[in-house]
């Protein structure tokens, strides 16, 4: 395992505190296009990984649309301050999932973040440099759609952790795939490795008569990793139920188990765990 | 770190929508400014002084009757299928000159959808010259500018606002009946810019698309507020993908459950209008990967007919008329 607390010092000037020196691993979660479960994605997977016995944070980077608040059912905690630092949102009593969000700096949910470049680029930095994270087996970083302000200074601010890499999600169809091929790019350019792609929203059953119905087309994220070479990781259904349950913030550490979704993205996050666990596949 | 790009203090917790804007009075000034990068040109006046470009743009757009911007906090909600069936409904009347102006920078998806995945840009004397589908209907996006669609375009706000300003003023749209402006989630750089751009001129308004669940409706407020903050009249709210019928057994499943009411009670309580609901078929993912119209394509297509010009009397191009000939 590769420990971020043994990571060598960079040349800069040391920041007077650091508050990612006791995270493991860091990924990121993109993709070029909106809509496609990035946020989804990012709030299964964190509960993949707890449910493996991981201590995971989520950083919500999604400056003018922070979707998980809602989806982990903490969307009216407040963030506070402590000497290390903002405190992060804890998910749960255990404390196994922390999360920081520009939701819990808001006066109301409604609020518009009417926010050019630089001064998304600002809070960006900060949630790099001041969140108390504590120790952490894994942060995972939510990120809007594109390849703007926001990816470019997320990736700068954590060049010196090293991140583990990229998980990349898209539906289906080619108007997604076509965006997320611009964000290979993207991760090529800026050298993140890339992790894998996941296929989400892939297939509808028909909870009549059960008929599965590929209603964004399938196989296109597939397709897509073998044609650029970097892992499929797979495919998740699209599960009104799961959607309904995180929408409403039931009690999802309970329903996510039972649900269809479960089993694909515990594979997937058994990938990840693996990959990100051996040193050579941050070289390929 | 924190004293990188010039940024040195912090953001005091629960005041960051404090900003008060670069026109304002108080710009560099307020308490919110503390600490904010931009706190030195604000104070400095520099961003108080109009573009020249939009007077040249006010210019230019003086032979464009109607401008429409599609806008929708959430991504993936249909904006851009939305714009082109837009654009390719209401010029099925073909006395009627369509323009359709993509300002997604960085994930642009209208040449695909409108089949023309990569044509290139020409100049003329005039400008740029868009790209028809029909000799009606011309597009502009930067997809037409790219050389291979691997392209990913890595830039941050003031290389978007350049070519978003150089798409309304230096293109040669000509005489038109309706310019749909159709554009990236959020609530940024991209928005900021056609607005202010086109602040000297006329805007019909906004059309806001929204999917029925409230993890969508909730960017969607934001949207709306972002609108009522800039002053850009709302057209009226669409909710897509709403409700989806098995081709097998035709049963209706929510696959985006309106669990808090959907985009008709949203609108409801904001006193918005609400324009109608666009079914989720999967033909029209089809169609737009294919660059076909599934107007045409799948004519018999309940999501068709809230398009069909002709035909429906209830329908969206209709209704967007009627709100904007009174």
């Amino acid at each position: 395992m590769r420990s971020r607390r043994e990571a060598p010092k960079m040349e800069e000037a040391a920041p007077e505190k650091d508050n990612l020196a006791s995270v493991d691993h860091i990924l990121l979660v993109l993709s070029g296009k909106g809509g496609v479960g990035k946020s989804t994605i990012t709030s299964e997977l964190a509960l993949a990984l707890r449910n493996a016995g991981k201590k995971v944070g989520i950083l919500d980077i999604d400056l003018c649309g922070p979707s998980i608040p809602r989806m982990l059912n903490t969307l009216n905690s407040a963030v506070h301050q402590c000497d290390a630092g903002w405190v992060p949102v804890y998910v749960d009593k255990e404390k196994t999932i922390s999360v920081m969000s520009i939701g819990f700096l808001l006066e109301t949910q409604d609020e518009a973040v009417i926010w050019r470049g630089p001064k998304k680029t600002a809070l960006i930095k900060q949630f790099i440099s001041d969140v108390a994270w504590g120790e952490l087996d894994y942060l995972i970083v939510d990120t809007p759609p594109g390849t703007s302000d926001e990816h470019i200074s997320v990736v700068e601010s954590l060049r010196r952790y090293k991140p583990d890499g990229a998980v990349l999600v898209t539906t289906p169809q080619a108007v997604s795939i076509g965006d997320v091929r611009r964000e290979l790019t993207f991760c090529k350019k800026t050298g993140l490795p890339v992790l894998g792609i996941i296929e989400n929203m892939s297939g509808f059953v028909c909870p009549n008569c059960s008929e599965c119905t590929n209603v964004f087309s399938t196989g296109g994220g597939e397709a897509l990793a073998q044609e650029s070479g970097v892992p499929f990781l797979g495919r998740v259904p699209l599960d009104p139920q799961l959607t309904r349950s995180l929408e409403e913030g039931r009690d999802f550490i309970q329903a996510f188990p039972e649900s269809a979704t479960f089993d694909a993205i515990s594979n997937i996050a058994q990938k990840v765990l693996n990959d990100v666990g051996k040193p050579s596949a941050l070289d390929t | 770190m924190a004293n990188e790009s010039g940024f040195g203090g912090d953001f005091p917790l629960r005041s960051i929508s404090d900003c008060p804007g670069t026109v304002s009075e108080q710009a560099g000034k307020a308490s919110a400014c503390q600490g904010c990068p931009n706190q030195a040109i604000c104070a400095s006046g520099i961003a108080k002084a109009p573009d020249p470009a939009i007077q040249e743009i006010k210019e230019k757009m003086a032979s464009v009757k109607h401008k429409i911007l599609v806008l929708s906090g959430k991504g993936g909600v249909g904006k851009s299928t939305f714009s082109a069936h837009l654009a390719h409904g209401i010029a099925s009347d073909e006395t009627k000159q369509v323009a359709l102006l993509d300002v997604d920078i960085c994930g642009p998806s209208i040449p695909k959808i409108v089949g023309l995945e990569g044509e290139q840009v020409h100049q003329s004397g005039s400008g740029w010259s868009p790209v028809y589908v029909e000799e009606n209907l011309g597009v502009m996006s930067i997809g037409f500018l790219l050389s291979s669609p691997d392209d990913a375009v890595i830039w941050r706000g003031p290389k978007k606002n350049g070519l978003i300003k150089q798409f309304l003023r230096d293109v040669d749209w000509g005489e038109l009946d309706y310019l749909i402006v159709d554009t990236p989630p959020g609530t940024s750089d991209e928005h900021l810019s056609v607005v202010q751009y086109l602040s000297a001129t006329h805007v019909d308004g906004a059309v806001i698309i929204t999917t029925p669940q409230e993890v969508s409706l909730q960017d969607v407020r934001k949207e709306i507020n972002f609108c009522r903050k800039v002053k850009l009249p709302i057209i009226g709210v669409v909710e897509n993908m709403s409700g989806f019928v098995c081709p097998k057994c035709q049963h209706e499943s929510q696959i985006f459950p309106p669990t808090t009411g959907g985009a008709m009670k949203m609108c409801n309580d904001l006193n918005i209008p609400f324009l109608g609901k666009v079914p989720l078929d999967p033909r029209i993912g089809k169609s737009c990967d294919e660059g076909k119209s599934f107007l045409t394509e799948v004519p018999d297509s309940p999501a068709t007919l809230t398009f069909d010009f002709d035909h429906a009397y209830d329908n969206l191009p209709q209704r967007l008329s009627v709100r904007l000939h009174h």
